[in-house]
């Protein structure tokens, strides 16, 4: 099982989700909407419709940046982190 | 016992201030929907709601809902998106209940509706078809759909307003619209357009008169304007104000023809109160003149703006008159404009104020 790790300014918007999630999983993609599944309205937060990551949305996996298409290992680590950017 | 409830939105979020009907001491609360920058909150009678138009940097555009007065809250875009491929919406900048149903206004501009309180949308794509879409630009904050005006006593009609692109009508629904811009300036286009153009000017907000649907009133980008049917002419009325620019205004909920506007410098010179000396300007003869109200406002250094929602009037039979500065501060008024007060000042940049009054 991979595993998704979530900050919490991503899930204080879904109460009751955990921030460390595992997922059966081939692509980042379909982890995302694994979980979505669960909690419907996760993807639109992390993805737009075009559909793409969000602008201020990185996501690594095992520690290098990562798209949706991106294939995950039995033991990947996921992390969905939102940018710093702000003011 | 009657209240009253103002709705904020701000850059890091929305407030609810509420008040008794006297409208002297006001309750605020903290900072709402988790801290996105809210367009638009307003109060959905249909379900009891308060619901506000969002668009976060990080995690996109969502319409947000309280059914218990903004102590808990979902949010949700399901079908507030455009196809797959589309450049995506980027953030919700209207929300408004109409027929039993809520409209939401987007950028890039679209308008979807719900029937379900806000759980789900679909689009009412007949504004793609509009007429005069060649001449929609997107404009400082985007190309947003931001201001939504139900008719009263028709369901199938409603008046829309998006900043660079302007005022449009359906009769119909929403299944078809057409622009309603006739004697808008708008310098910014080349000067042939500025002839033969249908669309492309710069409407901030558009309001409707308390007793009669086809008179409007519309702050613009260039100047202040009115119309007597219903936007298909309009007649400038800027003379005698300080300023043809500024974003927002209100109409008297029960005085036909009293209208209210905070004038800015111009759209190239700062675009804040002039001389940094607030005020707001009222017509009481649909804007054959004006008159400046400055009690209870700061008359020095007070280089506030007031955006595109943040004026808003109350219905009691005595109506209060309320803007906010995107300096984080809420005037009111209980006497018709002729004088303001203070109601909280530090909140985040304003971006809407909405009045509602709870029975």
């Amino acid at each position: 099982m991979a595993v998704v790790l979530l900050r919490s300014s991503l899930t204080n918007l879904f109460p009751g989700l955990e921030r460390r999630i595992e997922v059966s999983a081939a692509t980042v993609l379909a982890a995302i909407n694994e979980i979505e599944s669960q909690r419907p309205g996760f993807r639109a937060r992390v993805c737009d419709s075009t559909p793409a990551i969000r602008t201020h949305i990185r996501i690594f996996v095992d520690a290098e940046l990562a798209a949706l298409g991106t294939e995950l290992g039995e033991n990947s680590q996921v992390e969905i982190i939102p940018a710093i950017s702000g003011g | 016992m009657t209240s009253v409830m103002l709705l904020i939105g701000t850059k890091k979020g929305a407030f609810v201030l509420q008040s008794d009907s006297a409208r002297d001491k006001w309750d605020i609360s903290p900072p709402l929907c988790e801290h996105w920058p809210v367009n638009h909150a307003n109060y959905d009678p249909a379900t009891k709601s308060i619901v506000a138009a969002a668009g976060s940097p990080w995690f996109g555009h969502a319409i947000w809902r309280s059914s218990d007065m903004g102590a808990t809250w979902t949010h949700s875009s399901a079908g507030l998106e455009y196809p797959e491929g589309e450049a995506p919406v980027t953030a919700a900048w209207n929300v408004t209940p109409a027929n039993g149903a809520l409209y939401a206004g987007v950028d890039p501009a679209g308008l979807f509706k719900s029937t379900d309180g806000g759980e789900t949308w679909s689009e009412l794509r007949g504004l793609r078809d509009a007429p005069g879409r060649e001449f929609w630009n997107p404009g400082g904050a985007g190309l947003i759909l931001h201001t939504i005006v139900p008719n009263p006593t028709d369901p199938a009609k409603m008046l829309i307003a998006i900043s660079s692109a302007g005022v449009y009508a359906t009769e119909d629904a929403g299944e078809t619209w057409e622009p309603r811009n006739s004697g808008i300036r708008m310098s910014f286009m080349p000067e042939e357009l500025q002839k033969t153009a249908i669309a492309g000017n710069c409407c901030h907000r558009l309001v409707m008169s308390p007793d009669d649907p086809d008179v409007l009133f519309q702050q613009n980008h260039e100047g202040q304007y009115r119309s007597s049917d219903a936007g298909r002419t309009w007649t400038e009325v800027s003379a005698g104000l300080p300023s043809d620019f500024g974003f927002a205004t209100a109409a008297h909920p029960h005085v036909a023809g009293t209208y209210y506007v905070a004038p800015l410098t111009g759209a190239d010179v700062g675009r804040y109160m002039p001389g940094g000396e607030a005020a707001i300007w009222r017509t009481r003869d649909f804007g054959d003149t004006w008159e400046r109200k400055t009690q209870g406002l700061p008359s020095k250094n007070a280089y506030m703006s007031v955006l595109r929602g943040a004026m808003d009037v109350d219905t009691l039979d005595q109506a209060g008159v309320y803007f906010g500065a995107a300096n984080g501060t809420v005037y009111g008024s209980t006497d018709d404009g002729e004088s303001w007060r203070e109601i909280v000042t530090g909140l985040p940049g304003i971006s809407s104020v909405e009045a509602v009054v709870l029975a």
